[in-house]
């Protein structure tokens, strides 16, 4: 409506449509096979800054990778590399 | 059968230099008397833990990865739950996949060293 010449209500600027980015899971475009537990740098980023696991909504990681995702956290956190609890972590 | 297998364990921060080597000495003596192959090892040396453990707040990181029969595992984790020198292990069985990383990464290491060691 807002395109066309004739109509009543006209936008300064063109209102903001929401395109949907699609989420796609990261190991499977780059082919990542295996999840490191020792490289905690990298499983920061599937975790909140309360370390947290972040959920697959979020993320858009697959279910399968999810799994490895959460046990390579988990192991971290067993070898503390990674805390349990933690508060600010990023 | 023989399987892939990767322990990290964390040593008190109390430690010297040699009673370290020593202690790290000794599980590798247990893995070889009970036949297990030593493919690589790793000394991560003094890290900061991201909680106390023991009221530790650092500790020594070493990594064996071995090749052996699933049933040298528990008493290697005995072993370790015997040594008070020990703050905290993980044993984990490695797949294919994992076998390949640890083997690419070598690799990129070796050739990072090999890189960098002409220029200087």
């Amino acid at each position: 409506m807002a395109n066309q010449p004739n109509s009543e209500i006209k936008y300064l600027t063109p209102i903001a449509v929401d395109v949907k980015k699609k989420k796609y899971c990261r190991f499977k475009k780059s082919g990542i096979k295996y999840i490191d537990y020792k490289d905690a740098d990298f499983l920061m980023k599937f975790v909140n800054e309360q370390g947290k696991i972040l959920p697959r909504r979020i993320t858009g990681t697959s279910t399968k990778y999810q799994r490895k995702v959460a046990q390579a956290v988990k192991r971290a956190r067993h070898i503390a590399l990674m805390p349990y609890v933690a508060d600010l972590l990023k | 059968m023989l399987k892939n297998y990767e322990t990290v364990f964390i040593m008190t921060p109390v430690l010297s230099d040699e009673q370290m080597k020593e202690a790290v000495g000794k599980f590798q003596k247990l893995l070889k008397d009970k036949g297990a192959e030593i493919v690589h090892e790793d000394h991560w040396g003094l890290r900061k833990l991201a909680y106390p453990i023991q009221k530790k707040t650092s500790g020594f990181y070493h990594l064996i990865e071995f090749k052996s029969e699933g049933s040298l595992i528990g008493d290697l984790e005995v072993a370790f739950k015997r040594d008070e020198r020990i703050l905290r292990f993980l044993t984990v069985a490695l797949d294919k996949h994992a076998v390949a990383y640890n083997e690419k990464k070598r690799l990129n290491k070796a050739a990072a060293v090999a890189e960098t060691n002409p220029e200087a």
